[in-house]
């Protein structure tokens, strides 16, 4: 193939990566900023969105068919799935923290990782599950580059989640609220906000937005597996702190970012497939001492 | 004789095994500013923290409106109208002047409600409209202040509570911060306000209680404290 088309494959294969990576950042982001937690089963709850999702096709298929009739419903019930298992499972490990150093959440977040894994392992067994659907091959042709609809949808579905979410967060009540209680819950408290109701809220948004990207995943790739959380977790992590953790639209920039950068890593000669998560963590050190604030997170302002 | 829009009986507070708050009653009535006063480390803002539930009191009682509010959320206290402006301001840095006070009306459900408050606030601090989609930490300090007040007028409060709210502030901003107090109280709002500033809090207050190590140790009508030289000297080191 020649250059221009290859660059124009990666640009596409990064900008789908990247934007399961954004909906998984944007949770991780998010949970940071209100609670300055990190929490390290956000990855599972990506995985637990593919496996609730499939669960739902296979349910569905028979009636609805396995292309998009059956996929968006499916999308929808996970995201509600695992947005309620987002506050749950907030509500019986983080909440009762809340006080506890900080390293007591961040084991208990390791640990509610493993609970999750493992169960879904027991019931799989280990094996891949295959993710399948009738959704074809079509779409339009770029010169030599064949970009599906499947494709497009998942980027637009993509896009609009982070849309609704920044609209969300910059212009409603609760949205003004989370911010305000990454800065000061104590003050939201004497302000009438229920701050504990609002933590609730934001897991419930996080877990489903990583729970829609888990699906879209599976309807991607075809196939998921009880470890699939994990690499992503970690990924989302990275471009949660490219972007600036804490930051949306930072967390959106990040995960596209660190897609694109993926895909075309791939093409570096030297570095391929084998080597492209190297490459990414790499790239996230080197950016980190250069940066430490990510791209869009701000120095603290303090003024007295 | 008015209402009491706030009594405390017999309160007690801990942080941890710190005893802060030794069994403290008073009352204050519709219409008042009562002062709370004392040295560092007497137990007013405890005293404060305890009344709107952010460190809620172990023995005694609380009573708002004739409500028991002992126990009850900090949240759900600021929903009934009783509303903290804490010590140190405490206004979200990092956030405009306009959604500092979007969130004091956050109990304001109608968008447009909310809007007319907010313009209600900025009539009575113009300074705070000129630079209302600025961020609130470029405010200076006395700035800082009108802006927690303003905040806290947005839930149209019973009771406000006002932490030291001459805190850091040059003696010209002392008395306008003092003036608006006066003023708020005039429109009809019950103040519970704690001050260093005894002189200043007397000339202003109905009724004032001196605190230390945790107990009341004088209450009476602001008059007559302001006339007591030797108790003034004693508790108030003014
Ligand atoms: N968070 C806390 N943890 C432990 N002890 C505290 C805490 N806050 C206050 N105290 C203690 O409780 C007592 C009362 O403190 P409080 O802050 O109520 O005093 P204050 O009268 O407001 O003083 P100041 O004029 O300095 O603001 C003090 O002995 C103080 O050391
Ligand atoms: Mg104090």
């Amino acid at each position: 193939m020649p250059l221009q088309e290859i660059l124009l494959q990666q640009l596409a294969n990064g900008l789908i990566l990247g934007s399961f990576y954004a909906l998984v950042a944007l949770g991780y982001s998010m949970v940071y900023g209100v609670i300055k937690l990190l929490n390290f089963a956000h990855g599972d709850l990506y995985m637990v969105g593919a496996f609730a999702g499939f669960g739902c096709l296979s349910l569905f298929s028979g009636w609805l068919g396995a292309g998009w009739a059956g996929i968006v419903p499916s999308i929808l019930l996970s995201m509600v799935a695992v947005g309620l298992l987002g506050v749950v499972i907030d509500r019986i490990a983080y909440r009762p923290l809340r006080e506890a150093p900080k390293l007591s959440v961040l084991i208990t977040a390791l640990a509610v990782s493993m609970v999750l894994e493992n169960t879904v392992l027991a019931f799989t067994g280990g094996q891949f599950t295959a993710f399948s659907t009738d959704l074809g091959f079509a779409g339009i042709d770029l010169g030599l580059v064949h970009v599906t609809y499947t494709q497009m949808v998942l980027v637009g579905t993509s896009i609009v989640l982070m849309v609704v979410l920044e609209l969300f967060v910059s212009r409603t009540r609760y949205g003004r609220a989370m911010r305000a209680i990454a800065i000061d819950p104590d003050a939201c408290r004497l302000m009438g906000i229920d701050v504990n109701r609002t933590i609730a809220l934001t897991f419930f948004i996080g877990s489903a937005l990583a729970a829609a990207s888990g699906v879209l995943a599976g309807v991607y790739y075809g196939s998921i597996n009880f470890f699939m959380g994990f690499l992503i977790g970690l990924k989302a992590f990275t471009a949660a702190v490219i972007g600036g953790i804490g930051n949306i639209p930072g967390a959106m920039l990040g995960g596209l970012l660190l897609g694109l950068l993926e895909a075309f890593g791939t093409q570096i000669p030297g570095i391929g497939g084998q080597w492209k998560d190297v490459f990414v963590f790499a790239f996230l050190i080197l950016f980190l001492v250069f940066r430490p604030t990510g791209i869009l997170g701000k120095p603290e302002v303090e003024r007295m | 004789m008015s209402e009491a829009v706030l009594r405390l009986e017999e309160v007690e507070t801990y942080y941890g095994e710190i005893h802060a708050l030794r069994g403290i009653g008073f009352e204050v009535r519709e219409g008042q500013v009562v002062a709370l006063l004392g040295a560092n480390g007497a137990g007013k803002s405890t005293s404060l923290r305890t009344i709107s539930g952010l460190v809620p009191a172990r023995r005694g009682k609380v009573t708002f409106m004739g409500q028991d509010i002992t126990r009850m959320a900090a949240h759900r206290i600021a929903q009934l109208g009783l509303v903290h402006v804490p010590e140190g301001r405490r206004i979200f840095k990092g956030m405009t002047i306009e959604e500092n006070l979007d969130l004091g009306g956050f109990t304001v459900l109608d968008a447009e409600e909310r809007r007319r408050r907010r313009e209600a606030a900025y009539a009575m601090f113009p300074i705070l409209a000129e630079r209302r989609h600025r961020d609130s930490s470029l405010l200076s300090g006395g700035e800082q202040q009108m802006l927690a007040i303003a905040r806290a007028l947005m839930a149209r409060p019973r009771l406000l509570l006002l932490d030291e709210p001459s805190m850091g502030l040059a003696p010209i901003l002392v008395q306008e911060i003092m003036r608006t107090i006066r003023r708020l109280n005039e429109a009809g709002t019950t103040v519970l306000l704690v001050e260093q500033n005894a002189r200043a809090a007397l000339r202003l207050a109905h009724y004032g209680c001196v605190m230390e190590t945790g107990r009341i140790v004088l209450a009476g009508e602001a008059a007559e404290l302001r006339a007591n030289e030797a108790l003034t000297k004693a508790y108030l080191g003014a």
